[in-house]
């Protein structure tokens, strides 16, 4: 077996004297999605905050592609081929969506932009009838797929999607995962997908994590959480 | 009306410099949210380098082509005094980056009083006088009550601020660069995770800033003809009353706060006491506070995200 794109191993992080990650491992392999899953505050966003040094890492370590990251700036990190969605999504609200995806596209220098523009606007037509909005005027589900594109213009190695179906609508979120999964299925993209939207998530992930109060407390394959009766009860009953 | 003429000229030549030292408020205030009150003190010190570069070129080498010195003073002026405001931001501001949101402020405060004492020391207190530079003048109108001019000086400030700000405009608009910067003005965390060196970006908002004070140093101590160290505080208050006015933040609105109380202050000189212009200037400062605290141009403080 390869090693690990990424590996979070026994990674710690706080807020102040709040504790948020305690212990934390987890691993993507090359071509493999992701997911955690877990309620409100588990520590699921920081998490994956963490990979950036935000918040940075009191213990544990954090390597990508063989390399230790845990005390690398956040734009070298990006430099390397992380790209994320984060949570809240993060539009630049003052600048038009052209310029919010010629952002995403800066780390790569630009050189694949038009080309790489072009597949945006056909995995996400809306963008394009967009294209000259400011960002802060779109709508939550544009402002979401906006931050997903933006994040795919860098031509990540890993793309990091925090809470891609929140607040949108079924549709959308079908929509989104396929797209997920072409990318993951023809390009061999590694995905690691933070998501409460665990029905969707396990069924779209390889594998997946089950994170309660910053700890893991269950991994395995998608399918086999999706079967847990400890997961259907906390997560799955009445989801879907 | 030959009197509300000659004050329109004055004014929009005062305004422009105004507007030039407003920009280095705005962007910074955009950026790190910071007022940094040194930039006054920047501008006075870029007057000085200036004069200095101006002198020993035409006294010490002797050269005469006088657009040629301008060009090259004003662009070694911009020069030194970029890499000297880059140095201030590395050594006053960036260790304090992440502290308590006083202690820039202070550290800001504290490097305006260094500068002004700085230069208080190795020039010394006395006005520095200025050869006179770019003597003619064009009479508007005559036969009035008196002839309106408008000098070379005039001119070329205006002229020259307009160039600037053009260019100015296109690199924050066009560039990726400028694209980086507002990036970081708006959301720094995410900047950082698209790959902007944040720290590189905010250095390099402090070197633009004082490019542009720079220029407005030049135009500053050719159109008074005297420098002095403390020439900073006045002028720097009032530009920042200029990115107040304007809506701190806003690049237009640092430009058109700076157009504004230049007019203002010429025009309340000319017409009611020149003793009180600076009270008239502050007394915008203090009614767009209370009034419309984000200005002109300045963007409400609540945003749909």
């Amino acid at each position: 077996m390869s090693a690990p794109l990424l590996s979070i191993q026994k990674l710690e992080a706080a807020y102040g004297q709040i504790v948020a990650l305690k212990g934390v491992d987890l691993d993507i392999m090359p071509g493999e999605i992701v997911t955690v899953i877990g309620g409100n505050g588990a520590g699921k966003s920081t998490t994956m905050m963490s990979v950036f040094g935000r918040p940075r890492a009191s213990a544990g370590k954090i390597i990508f592609d063989g390399q230790d990251i845990t005390h690398k700036p956040a734009h070298e990190i990006a430099r390397m081929g992380l790209a994320q969605s984060p949570e809240g999504r993060r539009i630049f609200p003052r600048m038009s969506v052209l310029e919010n995806l010629q952002m995403g596209a800066s780390v790569d220098g630009m050189a694949h932009f038009q080309a790489d523009l072009e597949r945006m606007f056909d995995i996400f037509p809306r963008l394009k009838e967009r294209i000259d909005q400011r960002g802060g005027t779109l709508s939550g589900g544009e402002q979401q797929m906006l931050a997903i594109a933006r994040a795919l213009m860098s031509r990540p190695r890993l793309l990091m999607l925090d809470e891609p179906s929140l607040g949108l609508a079924p549709l959308v979120v079908k929509q989104i995962f396929d797209v997920i999964a072409d990318l993951n299925r023809n390009d061999g993209l590694s995905v690691f997908l933070v998501e409460q939207n665990a029905f969707h998530a396990l069924k779209l992930a390889h594998r997946g994590y089950v994170m309660v109060n910053g700890q893991i407390t269950l991994s395995g394959t998608g399918r086999d959480l999706l079967a847990n009766p400890q997961v259907r009860a906390a997560y799955l009953e009445g989801a879907h | 009306m030959e009197n509300f003429l000659q004050q329109l000229i004055n004014g929009v030549t005062l305004g422009a410099i105004y507007g030039l030292i407003a920009i280095g408020y705005t962007m910074v205030f955009g950026i790190i949210g910071m007022v940094n009150f040194a930039h006054g003190d920047v501008f006075m010190l870029s007057a000085f380098i200036a004069l200095i570069i101006y002198l020993a070129m035409t006294q010490i080498l002797g050269v005469t082509a006088l657009g040629l010195v301008f060009l090259i003073v004003l662009v070694c002026a911009m020069a030194l005094t970029a890499l000297w405001n880059w140095a201030i931001e590395r050594v006053a501001y960036r260790p304090l980056r992440g502290s308590f949101r006083l202690a820039p402020l202070i550290s800001a405060i504290g490097m305006s009083i260094f500068l002004a004492n700085f230069v208080q020391v190795v020039q010394g207190p006395r006005n520095k006088p200025v050869p006179p530079i770019f003597t003619d003048v064009i009479h508007v109108t005559s036969g009035g009550a008196f002839d309106v001019t408008l000098s070379y000086k005039q001119i070329l400030i205006v002229g020259v601020t307009g160039v600037l700000l053009l260019a100015f405009w296109y690199l924050v608009q066009k560039t990726a660069l400028g694209r980086a910067q507002r990036a970081c003005e708006q959301d720094r965390t995410m900047a950082a995770l698209l790959g902007v060196d944040v720290d590189r970006t905010i250095s390099l908002t402090f070197i633009i800033g004082a490019a542009l004070a720079a220029v407005a140093g030049t135009l500053y101590m050719m159109y008074y003809g005297v420098v002095n160290f403390s020439d900073g505080f006045t002028p720097g208050v009032k530009a920042f009353t200029a990115a107040v006015l304007g809506g701190i933040g806003s690049l237009p609105g640092a430009v058109i706060g700076g157009l504004l109380i230049g007019l203002i202050e010429t025009f309340w000189s000319a017409y009611f006491s020149s003793d009180y212009k600076d009270v008239a200037a502050f007394s915008i400062l203090v009614i767009t506070l209370i009034f419309m605290p984000s200005g002109l141009l300045g963007r409400p403080e609540v945003e749909k995200v």
